[in-house]
């Protein structure tokens, strides 16, 4: 499984960052950087989470 | 066959409904709201939704998607007018909607002028209705008397000068933004008014508004503040906090003090009625307070923990988080976490009277329990993970000094 960002629709508020800081991180510019793609199994739930906080519904998990 | 009665149309109440079918509740669900549109998302509408252009459309969910794929029924239109927690009904006007599970996300109302009578020209910004009536009057490029230097307030005249507009934010308050971010953090980011050219004046509020007509009417023409300035004005926009909906609440039982008083798993006083968004006040586990808030964030995760908590009140879940929320002035956001309640507020990076990029940490006790950025995207969440995990004062020092010296060392390439 994959984590996708919309680019055009992100605009880089980070709650994803705070739910899941090995994935996402926002940067200087305000511009978010996925930090790694592929979703381990482990962490499936604390991405799912992720995708539902994101305001801008940007985000989501292609399997 | 459990019927759940969501009742608020926004943020709060969609994520309701959605929590719902995704928990597996197959029985019915209806939703009532008393405005006439599906639920759409608010802010926007203080934001991108006021430049000029055609506005993107903020509704969330197509109708069908709402009646269709997810099986709710759809009162729109009229609010609820009361509580009968006997026998398990809301009632919406002559209507009596039975319930076994209840959310109650009725949100805020925007606060009004008391001096606005029938004057034309004169708006809040909360709904949908307000940022079309609002826009309708940028566009015909207008003198802006925008009323609350909050975040409401600030946003439309950011918007208002990105148009070129003449913009005076008038406030009530010596310093704005004190409730919201504290003392100092207020005055920081009010400076940015004057930076972008907006007129900011503090410390007086609005004595009385002038019209065109003789009686009071017609459209608005001027604003007269307590200290006697007259200020010309062809649009005023009020932005001076919002009251939470509970009328309707009255006598039902459910116990209500600023907004629906709550339990940390968003159970209110009566069994089965459950409260999410604006209107919930509840004990926040993360500070063992108790709060309301009004930031998109938490009507989120509300409406969805207030919903399954409502449908298995068996196995409830607390609502625990960092309170997050964001604003858009001119080119720069704003980002808080946590709560501003603070024994010490410090600037641990960058200088608001110099530059547009800065960081601001709260202090209670020996716990880190706030941050503030200003053009900090990238440092604002990593705080909200540390006010999390309860970090100390110091250890959030420490985080502070390592990221300003890398971050100085990247700018020098070494």
């Amino acid at each position: 499984m994959r984590i996708c960002v919309d680019m055009d629709k992100c605009t880089g508020l980070g709650i994803c960052e705070s739910v899941a800081p090995d994935y996402f991180e926002v940067g200087d510019d305000g511009e978010l950087r996925v930090l790694k793609q592929e979703i381990a199994v482990e962490d499936v739930t604390e991405l799912e989470e992720a995708v539902t906080s994101c305001p801008t519904e940007a985000l989501w998990i292609e399997s | 066959m459990t019927r759940l009665v969501v009742v608020g149309a926004s943020l709060a109440g969609l994520r309701a409904v959605e929590a719902a079918r995704k928990a597996g509740h197959e029985g019915p669900i209806t939703l009532v709201g008393d405005e006439p549109h599906v639920p759409y998302d608010r802010p926007p509408l203080s934001k991108a939704y006021l430049d000029e252009g055609e506005p993107e459309p903020t509704t969330f969910r197509e109708e069908e998607h709402l009646t269709g794929e997810l099986g709710v029924e759809l009162v729109l239109g009229q609010g609820a007018t009361g509580l009968d927690t006997e026998r398990q009904e809301v009632r919406v006007g002559e209507e009596r909607v039975p319930y076994d599970a209840l959310v109650v996300a009725t949100g805020a109302r925007a606060r009004t002028l008391p001096q606005a009578g029938s004057l034309a020209g004169v708006h809040a910004l909360r709904t949908l209705d307000d940022a079309v009536a609002v826009r309708r009057e940028l566009d015909r490029g207008v003198k802006v008397v925008v009323v609350g230097a909050g975040f409401i307030g600030s946003e439309v005249a950011s918007g208002a000068r990105k148009r070129g507009l003449d913009v005076t934010v008038v406030e009530a308050l010596e310093t704005p933004l004190v409730r919201a971010c504290g003392e100092a953090p207020g005055r920081w980011i009010a400076g940015l008014h004057e930076r972008h050219g907006t007129r900011l004046l503090c410390g007086s509020g609005v004595a009385d508004l002038h019209g065109s007509g003789s009686d009071g009417g017609g459209r608005v023409e001027a604003v007269e503040l307590t200290d006697g300035t007259v200020l010309p004005a062809d649009l005023v926009v009020a932005g001076i906090g919002a009251i939470p909906n509970t009328e309707w609440l009255e006598g039902s039982g459910v116990e209500l003090e600023n907004g629906v008083v709550c339990d940390a798993t968003l159970a209110s006083s009566v069994p089965g009625v459950y409260a999410a968004g604006d209107v919930a006040s509840w004990v926040n586990p993360v500070f063992d307070r108790r709060q309301r808030l009004e930031h998109w964030t938490s009507a989120a995760e509300q409406g969805a923990i207030a919903a399954r908590n409502a449908l298995d009140p068996a196995n409830p879940t607390a609502y625990r988080t960092v309170p997050y929320f964001w604003s858009d002035w001119y080119d720069v956001r704003i980002q808080f976490v946590g709560t501003p309640q603070a024994d010490e507020v410090l600037l641990v990076d960058g200088d608001p009277d110099a530059g547009e990029r800065w960081v601001a940490l709260y202090r209670s006790g020996d716990r880190l329990v706030g941050a503030l950025t200003v053009n900090g995207q990238t440092e604002i969440m990593k705080y909200r993970g540390k006010i999390l995990k309860g970090a100390t004062w110091d250890d959030a020092l420490a985080f502070a000094d390592q990221r300003k010296e890398a971050r100085a060392a990247a700018a020098t390439g070494g």
